[in-house]
This record gives C-alpha cells, sequence and structure tokens, in this order.
C-alpha cells in the first residue's frame, strides 16, 4: 500500500513538473524543471512519518549530494548532445554512470561513515 | 536577457501516451529510490532522492517535439531537436544546483521545525537558487 501511494504521488509530482517544463520558453529555463526535487517531494512526508526527522536529515545530507552529481551529470549531456551526432535518449542513458560515479565520489568524499 | 514566456499550446502537442509514460516512469523512479532508502537506509537512499531517471525520457520528448515542429516547416530538423535537448540539459543542471539547495534546507530543517514550514522554504531555496543561476548564465 505504502509503495502503491509513493509510486501514484510519484507520477502525478514528476508530470506536473514535465507540464511545467513543457510550457516555458526558452528551453533553458523550462530545463530547470527537469531538476525540480520531483522524488524528494513525493516521498519526504511518509519518510517523515515512518522514519523521523532525524532519518529525514540524513536523506536530505545524501540528497545534496546525488544532487551535485545530477549537476555533473546534467552538464555532461549537454556538451555531448551539443558536439556529437547521438540522439538525446542515447547521449542521456549512455552518460547515466556520470551520475553514477559522481554520486559514489561525493559519497567518498563526505557520506562515508556516517549513519 | 531572454524573454520568459509560456505557452500553453505546447501541452497540446504532447500526446496522451507521452503523459501516461511520464507518470508511470515518475512512479517507478520514486518506488525505486523508496526501496533503495529502505534496504540500505538513508545515506545510500538519499542519494537517489536526486537520481535523475526521468531526464533521459524526459530529452528525448523535447527532441522530437522540436524535430516535430521543424518537419511540418519543411525541414529536417535533427540539429534542432539535438540543441534544444542540450539547452534543456543546460537548465537541468542549474536546476540541479537548486536541488542541492533544497535538500540542504531539508537536512537543517527537518529536525528543528514542521515539515510544513520546511518543505515549502525548501521549495523556495530550489527556485530561487535556479532561477538566479539561469539570469547569471544569461547575462554572461
Amino acid at each position: 500500500m505504502d509503495l502503491l501511494l509513493r509510486f501514484v504521488i510519484g507520477g502525478l509530482v514528476v508530470s506536473a513538473f514535465s507540464m511545467l517544463g513543457d510550457l516555458f520558453k526558452p528551453k533553458s529555463f523550462a530545463g530547470l524543471f527537469a531538476a525540480a526535487p520531483t522524488i524528494a517531494l513525493a516521498t519526504m512526508v511518509l519518510t517523515l512519518h515512518k522514519h523521523g526527522a532525524h532519518y529525514l536529515a540524513t536523506d536530505a545530507r545524501s540528497m545534496a549530494s546525488g544532487a551535485a552529481a545530477f549537476c555533473v551529470y546534467a552538464s555532461a549531456c549537454s556538451i555531448v548532445l551539443m558536439h556529437s551526432k547521438l540522439k538525446a535518449l542515447a547521449a542521456t542513458a549512455l552518460l547515466m554512470p556520470v551520475w553514477a560515479l559522481s554520486a559514489a565520489a561525493f559519497w567518498a568524499l563526505w557520506l562515508r561513515g556516517l549513519r | 536577457m531572454t524573454r520568459i514566456s509560456a505557452d500553453p499550446s505546447a501541452l497540446a502537442r504532447t500526446k496522451w501516451h507521452e503523459y501516461l509514460s511520464r507518470f508511470a516512469f515518475g512512479g517507478a523512479v520514486t518506488v525505486l529510490a523508496s526501496l533503495i532508502d529502505s534496504h540500505w537506509g538513508p545515506v545510500i537512499g538519499g542519494l537517489f532522492l536526486a537520481f535523475p531517471g526521468i531526464f533521459p525520457a524526459g530529452a528525448s520528448l523535447v527532441e522530437a517535439h522540436a524535430e516535430e515542429r521543424k518537419q511540418e516547416a519543411g525541414m529536417e530538423g535533427t540539429e534542432r531537436g539535438r540543441q534544444e535537448a542540450s539547452l534543456e540539459a543546460a537548465g537541468a543542471s542549474m536546476g540541479a544546483v537548486g536541488l542541492a539547495a533544497f535538500a540542504i534546507v531539508v537536512w537543517w530543517g527537518a529536525p528543528r521545525h514542521s515539515l510544513w514550514m520546511v518543505l515549502p522554504l525548501a521549495g523556495l531555496a530550489w527556485a530561487i537558487a535556479s532561477w538566479a543561476l539561469w539570469c547569471l548564465r544569461e547575462r554572461l
């Protein structure tokens, strides 16, 4: 039931921010909505209810690292798309390890050893 | 500076199956992040609250719509589609800095204040940081 609720709320929040991205011009501005806090908004109230405020704060501290990795990943996507002949889906999917490696690096530098 | 405008007709360009796939992708990524969080705990799980799982589908849609517009005007459109996807990604990189600001506000605020106060503040931090960076980039 909990996962179904997260699925529905997540789907709705992502859809709403995607529609905002469709609505606005120029595309560089619309792109801001592609990095909206959708998953966090969809889960944080349920996480607080289930695990409490300190757990949520730890989640958020790690999320800051994930967001920094997202910044590195999206910058790489922008550069590759501007300078290559790859389709957007191929480029953004192939570059996903950039997010994973960046997130792992931020985790090792800042979060390792924390509980 | 580039003027920001809203074009409601762009919403009609998105097909119903594209709306449906966004909903399904969004829901699936949220569930995946929740499962990772409950299995590996908040230190690892929190990273996935900023996982760009929906981004490839979104960038691909932007590219497809730009190509369609150009092809309707009798042009090829591939290059334009890739450029718009690249601009979308550049915007997302600035939005991600805002996402970090959101996370920092929740990290600081959650143990001290009600989430009903912290979440709107964090949302505001995302909006201000993202918009400020976008304005700065436009001026450079």
